[in-house]
């Protein structure tokens, strides 16, 4: 079936539809990751976004039970250049055709993605449709131009947990602390590497207030990742602020811009953000270059934090942007990027060990 | 951390001649070095005996040495030139082997010469098996089953504790040279024999076969800091059992999940640190089970290699550059990339098209060789195709290949259609599918359209389900198209499926042009793509690109004059990096006067493919759709063809009819020189001399011939190069088996028959000319007698036996032509002097093999003048207008592969088997030529034993030669026949048997170790039995073995004037110097 993608400022692809049919809106990024669609269409993160790959084979290797950041895929659409028609390796359950029609994402391909990554570098992230129906062109970009942006929009009540739950600690293992994590759409190898660190974790929804988090009396507070504008999440943003100087805290993504905030700066929402696997990130006191997992659109005005409370430790080398922030007096510190990978590589996994350095530390003082 | 500042000097090792599993990648990688290197003003001191290497171009390094890479000589350069360090990793195994022994010999300690990049403790934790494995284990990794061995009886015991299949591998060898698989005792002693008398410290390997799992190399880039990234991963296409070289490879990675491929990175990062390759880059093989995805570590070269060029071309990330600046001290973070400009080398590059390089054999040039691809890398070059798609990549990777198809069949050369009538057509595809052979990728296509199922052909191939239903998308749409009236939507998924319009019109049943014409009308043209390092996240400014078939087309045309320049495309016998060097000198010249540069080519090796030797590079194929798509969208001024070998020549005439612009010599031009008939017209005009000759298109044709000619006669077919399929004939008997067998004549293709002019002694010419002043620039002599191809013969500059008259003869002769052919641009000619007649033998208006050392030689950089000149510059104005004769001798020897071929007869004839060339410069002859053989790694003996065995009409000449070896202090070893005849020129000699006559014979001396030396000519036309196993055996075991008597009385000069002087050094720079100061004179 033909399937149509159109963007916001008026360039229509016409492509073939795969997954799901239907009518997707969102705001339409790029990701350079080679591999890990998987993951990435199960990262909550990108609710409100379609996805471009700028890998163009796409599916080769199917999809599994494992390789999921979270239950279900949340991104609005996928644009590919090419699905693959088998799923070819050995831990694969199924085609990434079936299971996106299953969850009813729907997935446009024989798209010129190297022109649209070009479109969205040059004129900055936009709005789009992925339409497997309707072939009117000029209906869909009003469409478009009607369908809600990110500014100020809480995606974060849509993907977080309705209930707070316990992710215990693995089997065999005695946990040395008690982390309490606050779900903005939390990926799960987040959790996993929690676990990894000796932790079982109370996980909260994102409304969750201070008093109710210092009530299972954690030894450290958790700031996940999560979809869309930091400060469309003021209630969350008021639980940090509150538990800021009370506990030691470890915000990724999401959970950095929300730190941000919560320490009085404020956040800007970048041109075209940065969705890939391979971007360098100095860590200026060791000055060692990491190799990341990113996936954002807004970031941190570090200058914009009174009385220069947060001191800068990461930096993007591309672009110079803000990658890492660690207080000066309280054992608070935030990372942009992900140091859970998945997908991506694994040079930041140190930063798990950070947190539980400081928990030990902070339960020892 | 900023450069080092405490080293000043560094002495860089290349990797020697083009040989099988080394060829032009590291002239590459070490002329990115050279130049990084120079820019953060280092001095590089530079050591290479390949004379066609870009490296060795007078201003590429500070110092260059054309010298033999053996430890003796490098030695003699440290002790001379004193350098601060030397960085090992470029030069291939070549260069890390003599490194290593450099180290091993004190000799570095001596001079204080540190080693940077990769220190001699890493690279032999990375080299030898048995370190390796500790290192893996240390850190975890798992490893095959596996066993060490350094005599036969270990090697039994280990192999009855893991059992068969078992692998078997040598270390410290080049290539994966003489290792192998064995199913059973018998090929296991045979092949563990051969290992262990290859392996440089007499070890091998015995493994776990992991035949059928899937294989994966990743590229590891780490800094002094600690900073590590992968540059590239790299997919085989080919399951492990077949030498990567021998591999079709995809990039990236395409069957690995995130989760895999994160764990393989993580491996990856923890050997590299573990090895202690402090700086640059690495290459790391896994294995993974189809099945279980059980990771294995394979092995590490801790250098940059085959498989680095390739990710590095596939990128656009220059990994052997940023290598050099990384061991000087750089950190990956400082070090901005070249193509963004803006970020950092510290990144891992991102792409947004599959890349896929497909081997190139040459098994037609051997005939008799094991056509089985295994462990031992047996193809002589490749191509890469860059795609959207893997269907695209493939079918531009096929066409590139240049062996006369147009993408995965469904072109003028299938034979589907005819071969599906067999009746053992699907055993015979099983049977290709199960032995893999350079064929397979057609196997496959004929298997899927004979019904096979995916499932089935990946039972017999472990080639990874994903690629064969790629291959079967292909297949169908093939069908689809045979089917059907071309539509637009067909026609743009055709070319998105990467079919060329041959194919198209093939299936159509239209010729090329009558598909190409409405194609482009409808709108359907190729677009180009930027090779970016970073899919296109980031503006990039370097112009590399491919093409495809999609929306967004990003060539940015500048309003520059412009001249377009086709390269050579992948390495073969007969056409190598001599032509590459001329094509990146033609860059470089038209540069240097003010034209853009466009360069097309599709071999990753090669320094014309490095993104920043042109002002554009087209990484396509070289055929005429894929280059008149580039000329359409860049309108070129004018396009050289007479640079890249016989590739671009194919296709001058029909890029003129095509309206472009040819310059230099016209194609018309050419074809009078290629065409026999016009060509005799032409030698009859200037009254020149021809060797008796006739043209043929049928058997009965050529016998009357060659009848009336007079045997013997040279025969071949017209539109050759490399002398492919070209023979010396006897009799009829002979003819009639070659014109039946050997070549198929027709109407379009005639035989060609000479008359063969033995005992002559030939010459080869190059010459430049610019339509109005005429030069030539080197007159070669060959060592070898006529018969010998040009290319596999050993030649000296200037000739060293011909007379003033005879070579002022060539001379005028040479004029003659060019004048005639109104040269404009190099032209080749080749002639055979005998009687004190002069014959003319060939004319090639175009540079020819020889334009590399002709250069070098004389100082002039032939190629470089000739683009000016084609260009419309005068030699007048450029001050080049008189021959050079040196006063020191160049000596240029071939060097051959047949070490990879056991059982090979090593005999030289017309057909060129050779793979590369290396150059010995010195004062005299004897000096020169002692050299070249020691470059060529048949290092001439100074005293032991000789083994003398030559045919009856030889007798004569031998008995001076044997004369002077025994007052050299050899002692001679003769069978009967030759022991009397060299009793009769009293010189005695130890009598042996013959191999027929049972032990002790030749053979056994040879493999105790006690014969220094061969001279065996062969008996006759057709030689026997056991004077091929003597020569191949010499092969083998490294033995010297001259196989003709001219060569045995270089080799005596040689010998004679190493044993009074021995080896001395002396920078290319001096050699040059010394000629400009006997031309002021």
């Amino acid at each position: 079936m033909k399937a149509h993608l159109v963007l916001e400022d008026g360039t229509h692809f016409a492509g073939e539809q795969f997954g799901a049919e239907a009518e997707a809106f969102g705001e339409l990024v790029f990701n350079t990751s080679m591999t890990g669609y998987q993951e990435i269409l199960t990262d909550p993160s990108y609710k409100g976004q379609v996805v471009t790959m700028t890998y163009p084979l796409i599916g080769n290797y199917g999809v599994n039970d494992e390789d999921v950041e979270s239950s279900k895929p949340w991104a609005e659409g996928f644009v590919v250049k090419e699905l693959s028609s088998i799923a070819s390796n050995h831990r694969s359950r199924g085609t990434l055709d079936g299971y996106m029609k299953k969850y009813g994402i729907v997935g446009i391909q024989g798209i010129d993605t190297r022109a649209v990554t070009r479109i969205l570098r040059t004129k900055g992230a936009m709005k789009c449709v992925i339409s497997s129906g309707d072939s009117d062109v000029k209906a869909l970009l009003e469409k478009v131009k009607a369908s809600p942006g990110l500014i100020g929009r809480d995606l974060v009540k849509e993907v977080a947990c309705a209930r707070p739950f316990d992710w215990p600690s693995q089997p065999g293992q005695k946990p040395e602390f008690t982390v309490a994590a606050v779900d903005c759409g939390m990926k799960l190898n987040i959790l996993r590497n929690l676990n990894r660190i000796g932790c079982r974790v109370r996980v909260f929804p994102a409304a969750a207030t201070a008093s109710d988090i210092m009530a299972v009396k954690p030894d450290g507070l958790f700031l996940s990742n999560g979809p869309g504008d930091p400060e469309a999440v003021p209630y969350h943003i008021k639980a940090v602020r509150e538990l800021r100087d009370k506990l030691p805290i470890f915000g990724i993504c999401l959970g950095h811009q929300i730190l941000g905030l919560a320490f009085g700066g404020k956040t800007y929402k970048l041109k075209f953000g940065h969705h890939g696997g391979n971007h360098p990130v100095m860590d200026l006191r060791t000055r060692k270059v990491d190799i990341t997992s990113q996936n954002h659109g807004f970031a941190v005005d570090i200058d914009s934090i009174p009385d220069k409370q947060m001191e800068l430790t990461h930096v993007n080398l591309y672009d110079k942007t803000v990658e890492g922030m660690g207080h000066r007096e309280l054992p608070v510190f935030s990372v942009q990027y992900h140091p859970e990978a998945c997908p991506g590589p694994h040079d930041a996994e140190y930063l798990f060990d950070k947190f539980a350095g400081m928990m030990r530390e902070n339960k020892h003082a | 951390m900023p450069k080092r500042a405490d080293i000043h000097k560094i002495l860089i090792i290349g990797s020697g001649p083009i040989v099988i599993g080394q060829a032009c990648e590291f002239d590459y990688s070490g002329t990115q070095a050279c130049k990084a290197l120079r820019e953060e003003g280092f001095e590089v001191v530079l050591v290479n005996s390949n004379p066609a290497t870009i490296m060795t171009d007078p201003d590429t390094a500070d110092v260059t040495y054309i010298e033999p890479i053996t430890p003796e000589i490098l030695a003699k350069i440290i002790e001379k030139e004193r350098p601060d360090a030397l960085l090992p990793t470029l030069g291939g195994q070549t260069g890390l082997n003599c490194a290593i022994q450099l180290h091993d010999s004190g000799v570095l300690k001596k001079f204080g010469v540190e080693m940077i990049g990769a220190k001699e403790d890493a690279i032999k934790k990375a080299e030898d098996r048995k370190l390796f494995k500790e290192a893996m284990l240390k850190i975890g990794l798992d490893l095959p089953k596996s066993g060490l061995a350094y005599n036969m009886e270990q090697a039994k015991e280990i192999a009855k504790e893991i059992g068969f299949p078992l692998v078997i591998r040598p270390s410290f060898t080049l290539g994966g040279t003489g290792g192998g698989t064995a199913s059973d005792w018998q090929e296991f002693e045979q092949i563990t024999q051969r290992g262990l008398s290859y392996s440089m410290i007499s070890e091998v390997l015995i493994e776990e076969s992991l035949i059928g799992w899937k294989e994966y190399e990743l590229e590891v880039m780490r800094d002094l800091k600690d900073n590590v990234v992968i540059i590239c991963s790299i997919e085989n296409f080919d399951p492990m059992g077949i030498h990567t070289g021998d591999s079709i490879t995809v990039a990236p990675a395409q069957t690995l999940t995130d989760a895999e491929y994160q764990k393989m990175r993580d491996s990856a990062i923890k050997v590299i640190r573990e090895i202690g390759v402090e700086t640059g880059g690495s290459n790391i093989q896994f294995a993974v089970h189809p099945e279980t995805g059980r990771q294995i570590i394979i092995e590490m070269n801790p250098r940059v290699s085959r498989s680095s060029a390739l990710a590095s071309k596939a990128t656009g990330f220059p990994i052997a550059k940023i290598a050099a600046k990384l061991a000087v001290g750089y950190t990956l973070d400082e070090i901005p990339n070249d193509i963004t400009k803006e970020t950092p080398a510290s990144f891992e590059p991102s792409i947004d098209y599959c890349v896929v390089k497909i081997p190139r054999w040459a098994f037609e040039k051997f005939p008799k060789a094991d056509q089985a691809l295994s462990i031992q890398m047996k193809s002589v070059g490749e191509t890469m195709a860059i795609g959207r798609t893997f269907k695209e990549a493939l079918q531009k990777g096929i066409r590139s290949l240049e062996i006369g198809r147009f993408g995965l069949g469904a072109d003028p050369k299938d034979e589907y259609e005819a071969r599906s009538k067999s009746p053992d057509f699907k055993t015979e595809i099983s049977k290709k599918l199960s032995t893999p052979n350079q064929d397979r990728l057609f196997y496959i296509r004929y298997a899927l359209k004979e019904g096979f199922t995916v499932e089935q052909i990946f039972a017999l191939t472990k080639i990874d389900r994903w690629f064969i239903q790629n291959i079967k998308e292909i297949v169908e749409l093939e069908d689809e198209i045979k089917g059907s009236a071309m539509c637009p939507e067909l026609m743009l998924k055709a070319k998105q499926f990467g079919f060329s319009d041959k194919q198209i019109g093939h299936l159509q049943g239209s010729s090329e042009a009558e598909i190409r014409g409405p194609r482009i009308n409808g709108g359907i043209s190729a677009v180009y793509k930027l090779v970016d390092t970073c899919a296109a996240e980031f503006e990039a400014y370097t112009p590399y690109f491919y093409s495809t078939y999609e929306r967004e087309d990003e060539v940015r045309l500048s309003g520059r004059k412009k001249i377009m320049i086709l390269g050579g495309g992948p390495n073969r016998i007969g056409q190598g990096i001599e032509f590459d060097y001329c094509c990146v000198h033609a860059s470089f010249a038209l540069k240097e006067i003010g034209y853009e540069t466009i360069m097309v080519n599709s071999n990753p090796e090669t320094v014309s493919t490095d993104y920043d030797t042109s002002d554009k590079l087209y990484f396509e194929p070289l055929t005429i759709e894929d280059v008149l798509n580039i000329a359409d969208k860049e309108k070129p001024d004018g396009v050289i063809v007479q640079f890249g070998g016989q590739t671009p020549l194919n296709l001058a005439v029909a890029l003129k009819k095509a309206g472009l612009r040819i310059i230099g010599t016209t194609p018309e031009a050419i074809d009078i020189a290629e065409d026999r008939e016009k060509f005799k017209v032409l030698v009859e005009k200037l009254k020149l001399r021809q060797p008796v000759n006739g043209t043929a298109f049928t058997v009965e044709a050529a016998k009357e011939a060659a009848n009336r000619i007079g045997y013997p006669v040279m025969v071949r077919p017209s539109y050759v190069l490399g002398g492919r399929a070209m023979e010396i004939v006897y009799d009829d008997e002979s003819l009639e088996y070659y014109m039946t067998h050997a070549v198929k004549a027709s109407p379009e293709f005639p035989v060609l028959i000479d008359k063969f002019l033995d005992d002559a002694i030939e010459v080869d010419v190059d010459m430049i000319g610019d339509g109005e002043t005429f030069v030539i620039g080197g007159m070669m002599e060959h060592i070898e007698e006529a018969g010998v191809h040009s290319g596999d013969a050993a030649m000296v500059l200037p000739p060293h036996t011909l007379t003033k008259k005879i070579m002022d003869e060539i001379r005028q002769a040479t004029y003659a032509l060019a004048k005639e052919l109104d040269v404009v641009g190099l032209m080749n000619v080749q002639y055979a002097v005998k009687d004190g007649k002069v014959y003319i033998l060939e004319v090639n208006p175009r540079a020819s093999r020889t334009i590399p050392f002709v250069s070098k030689a004389i100082g002039v950089p032939l190629a470089k003048l000739a683009a000016k000149v084609m260009s419309g510059e005068k030699l007048k104005g450029l001050g080049f207008t008189k021959e050079i004769i040196p006063p020191q001798i160049s000596v240029k020897e071939s060097v051959f592969p047949f070490v990879k071929f056991p059982g090979i007869d090593i005999i030289l004839g017309p057909e060129m088997r050779s793979t590369g060339e290396v150059m010995g410069i010195d004062v005299d002859f004897g000096r020169a030529f002692a050299k070249s053989q020691m470059a060529a790694n048949s290092a001439l003996p100074m005293g032991g034993k000789v083994f003398i065995s030559v045919q009856d009409s030889h007798k004569e000449k031998i008995g001076p030669i044997a004369k002077r070896l025994r007052d050299l202090g050899f002692e001679m070893i003769a069978t009967k026949g030759t022991a009397a005849e060299l009793r009769k020129k009293g010189v005695e000699s130890e009598e042996i048997h013959r191999i027929s006559e049972g032990s002790p014979n030749i053979i056994d001396l040879m493999k105790n170790g006690d014969i220094k030396f061969i001279i065996n000519t062969p008996s006759g036309k057709k030689p026997r039995q056991d004077e091929v196993k003597i020569r191949s055996l010499a092969v083998a075991l490294g033995i010297p073995c001259v196989t003709t008597i001219p060569g045995a009385d270089a080799a005596v000069k040689g010998i004679d004037a190493m044993q009074k002087y021995g080896p001395e050094v002396r920078p290319l720079k001096e050699w040059h110097k010394a000629l400009q100061d006997k031309l002021r004179q």
